[in-house]
């Protein structure tokens, strides 16, 4: 195939893709070619006279019943390597796969939180998926799986990695903005590291426990307002407290300085002040989702200064 | 010849009115068809546009031209425009409007005055689709499909658009209902069901998906709008509602709604076919049954659109097993096509082109789609470039090459001038050429996991995009050359006189273009449509 094969699913997905192509290639050359071939040799030029043929019963029973033959035969082999898709071994390893726009959280069972899916390789693992917000779909295209993640419900994927390596996942599901950049990898590595990995929990910093940093996050308002200053959607989170900004106010430039009062009408008012060289219009008002002691949350957490 | 002919036609005479309110006001079915026709034209240029913009800024990767954010409105608009605005009335109101009350043997349709009305509301919701781009909060950002709750949160201007495309449901229902009591009512005497031609026929199991399956996808649009305004959950899980009922409500209206596209498609190829061959159509009576069996089945695959949605895995099989029978009544009719043709004395006029076009096309977009139906392979290729591939080739491949070869079909009859053959042939041969250069490799991308909707890119989709931007620069010469030769020839072209293909359906047996009235006298039907000798 044109892609790689790294998991167990690939070999009854290739074989189905492998026999409905196939069946297609024959049905549409011969056919092309038939047709081809009626139109030089019955061209007017050629065959002046047209001969009335009469109808045969037997072929359009023949050319109904052999279709429905062989879809039945396409539909099984879909089927057979379906079936397991949908079957985790119950000794999987657990991983709670998180999508919300625009980025990707891999939950593991001791608690371990990481933007990659690292798993061990030749072992079953089961994603439990789940969004925040919109529908995403999680999409591993070296895998040839894909399953939404609808918020409300628990959706499930799993696959054994039959290949060490990296390999792209992508969002499949149309999610907004930066719905082409929600992207990660599987990391497959051998299991003894993947164990050491596992046991490295990064300290969170302080300034991360935070109760409004929690707010931002669930929120996923880190999809567009970036932590490391990256210019995403909207401005960047890091130092953003004290900060001195050009606005546009009714598209009149003015300075400002980014306190309290600010923050605050950004979140309910986001398109009245808008930062210079970003777009109106993308931002919708929390003033209905988030508490006003969440909003204080917030302000108290842009108020905290970085830790070296 | 003369041109007494085009003088004594509807072109020349309408109603009481006098020049442009002689078209707005007529119920001339023959009118209301060429309103629907020029209207159509127009934003199929204009979403054909909005498609040239998105293959330039995927020419490279990154962001070259527009903003995502402006990407996702030109895919939406885009969508919107060609689904609701171009292809589900094309053919049934342009071609079945103008064609078919003839073909049957009648003088208009049943009720015409609720015909010119279908056509205003057919304009209403063009302008509100068309203001849905510029009024309110920014451009519509969700896709023609709408997909809560997305489209029940975004900031744009959803509701508009929504409340356009529900708009342009009744003008879809309204239109099939007319058609449905034209084709009981108003057959000539003596033309029995199984003597009427197979376009209308075509017609009329489209006009049942259009009264039966609208009402629906009417209700889930008003259901968006009333939870966006008044905050009733039906889809937002915020609000205690459910986004997958969104999707099955959505799909249970839009996969029938492809019926509506293609059904008319096939019905015109079934009569240009027969035509060109000089021969009696293959199968008379299966292609009626499969397009009975299409519009039946059609009710009841949606769920091929939601394999990785989150349903039980019985509902998963199992509407994968129904769309795989319901591809069958499309191949026995692509058999019988290519039986037409065998033992025929074929006449390759441009017609024919377009219509060998649209075969080759066809099959294409019908054997990837056996792909999609699939569980295992449509789990990779789900929500990829390949759907749009797929979509495309039926859609455009497909239900639009057939709208082109109807044009070359019937414009002689319709303007009663002939256009240019030669530039004809050429501008099918770039339509073609160009078509397959730009959705070609988007199947090849697509099965390597390009996801679709995608504004950016992983570096090794980019040889694709550069083929696709290529092709749609020969497609887009290729229309050019063709609208040049029609808009011309439509004026200044020889005259065609009644019959220039030797057709033998009723249309032929009137002046071209008709006058009025259609026929001076009813005629009485006594044979099949296609009795060639
Ligand atoms: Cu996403
Ligand atoms: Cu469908």
């Amino acid at each position: 195939m044109l892609l790689q094969v790294a998991s167990n699913f690939v070999e009854g997905v290739d074989k189905a893709f492998f026999i409905i192509m196939g069946i297609g290639v024959i049905f549409l050359v011969g056919l092309t070619t038939l047709m081809l071939v009626f139109v030089f040799k019955y061209n007017k030029k050629k065959h002046p006279k047209a001969v009335q043929v009469k109808e045969r019963m037997i072929l359009e029973v023949t050319w109904t019943a052999i279709p429905l033959l062989i879809v039945g035969f396409m539909f099984y082999y879909g089927y057979i390597a379906f079936m397991p898709m949908r079957n985790a071994p119950d000794d999987a390893i657990q991983v709670t796969a998180v999508g919300k726009m625009w980025e990707w959280n891999f939950i593991y069972a001791n608690g371990k939180e990481s933007k990659k899916l690292v798993v061990p390789f030749n072992k079953a693992v089961n994603l439990k998926l789940i969004s925040l917000d919109v529908v995403h779909s999680l999409y591993i295209p070296a895998y040839r799986i894909k399953e939404d993640m609808v918020k409300g419900e628990e959706g499930f994927m799993w696959f054994i990695p039959t290949q060490k390596g990296r390999f792209d996942i992508l969002c499949a599901e149309y999610c907004g903005v930066r719905h082409s950049y929600m992207s990660s990898e599987v990391d497959v590595i051998d299991e003894d590291k993947f164990n050491l990995w596992l046991t490295i929990i990064d300290k969170k910093s302080n300034k991360e426990e935070l109760p409004g940093f929690l707010v931002l996050k669930n929120n996923a308002c880190t999809g567009c307002h970036s932590l490391d200053g990256t210019k995403l959607v909207g401005p960047s989170f890091k130092g953003l407290y004290g900060r001195s900004e050009i606005v546009l106010t009714n598209d009149v430039e003015r300075n400002i300085k980014v306190d309290e009062e600010y923050i605050k009408a950004s979140i309910v008012n986001p398109d009245i002040d808008v930062v210079k060289d970003y777009n109106k219009g993308l931002m919708k008002s929390y003033q209905t989702v988030l508490k006003d002691e969440e909003i204080q949350q917030i302000i108290e957490y842009f108020k905290t200064p970085d830790e070296k | 010849m003369d041109i007494s002919a085009i003088d004594n036609s509807f072109l020349k005479h309408g109603t009481k009115y006098k020049g442009i309110l002689g078209w707005l006001m007529s119920t001339d079915h023959k009118r209301i068809g060429l309103m629907y026709m020029y209207a159509i034209m127009i934003f199929f240029v204009v979403g054909g546009l909005l498609g040239g913009l998105m293959r330039l800024e995927l020419f490279r990767p990154g962001q070259d031209y527009i903003t995502a954010q402006t990407y996702n409105a030109v895919f939406t608009v885009h969508g919107v425009i060609m689904i609701f605005l171009v292809v589900i009335p094309g053919l049934a109101a342009v071609f079945g409007n103008i064609l078919m009350p003839i073909m049957i043997g009648a003088r208009d349709v049943a009720f015409p005055k609720l015909n010119l009305f279908s056509f205003y509301i057919y304009v209403l919701g063009a302008i509100l689709a068309i203001a849905s781009q510029f009024l309110g909060k920014g451009a519509p950002d969700t896709g023609w499909t709408f997909y809560a709750p997305y489209s029940t949160d975004t900031n744009t201007n959803v509701v508009a658009a929504v409340l356009a495309a529900f708009v342009l449901g009744f003008s879809s229902i309204l239109t099939g209902l007319n058609f449905i009591v034209t084709i009981h009512r108003m057959r000539a005497p003596g033309m029995t069901w199984f003597k009427m031609p197979l376009f209308p026929w075509s017609l009329y199991a489209t006009a049942w998906i259009q009264l039966l399956a609208t009402p629906i996808v009417g209700i889930t649009l008003l259901m968006i709008i009333a939870e966006r305004w008044f905050k009733i959950g039906f889809f937002d899980p915020n609000l205690g509602g459910d986004p997958i009922l969104f999707q099955h409500l959505f799909w249970i209206y839009s996969h029938p709604a492809v019926y509506v596209m293609i059904l008319p498609a096939m019905g015109v190829i079934t009569e240009i076919i027969p035509t060109f061959s000089q021969k009696r159509i293959f199968g008379y009576k299966a292609i009626v049954f499969s397009s009975v069996a299409i519009a039946a089945v059609g009710y009841l695959v949606w769920g091929h659109h939601m394999y990785t949605a989150g349903m039980s895995t019985t509902a998963r099989w199992f509407f994968s097993l129904l769309t795989f029978i319901v591809a069958v009544p499309s191949a026995i009719k692509v058999f019988n096509w290519i039986s037409t043709m065998y033992k025929g004395s074929i006449n390759l006029q441009p017609p024919f082109y377009f219509t060998m076009a649209f075969v080759f096309n066809f099959m294409i977009g019908g054997l990837t789609g056996l792909v999609l139906g699939s569980l295992a392979t449509d789990i990779h290729v789900h929500d990829t470039a390949f759907v749009v591939a797929h979509f495309h080739y039926i859609i455009f491949g497909g239900m639009g090459f057939a709208f082109l070869a109807a044009i070359h079909y019937w414009f002689p009859k319709i303007y009663g001038r002939m256009y240019n053959n030669k530039l004809a042939n050429i501008s099918c041969a770039f339509i073609f050429g160009g078509f397959t250069l730009l959705y070609f490799p988007q199947f090849i991308i697509g099965m390597q996991g390009m996801p679709r909707r995608y504004f950016d890119y992983l570096p090794q989709y980019e040889w694709a995009q550069v083929f696709s931007f290529f092709g749609a620069i020969v497609l887009a010469v290729g229309v050019i050359i063709m609208l040049f030769n029609l808009i011309k020839s439509a004026r200044k072209g020889a005259i065609a006189g009644p019959n220039p293909w030797n057709g033998k359906t009723l249309e032929w047996t009137i002046a071209s273009p008709p006058t009025v009235e259609n026929f001076e006298e009813i005629p009485v039907i006594t044979e099949g449509p296609y009795e060639y000798k």
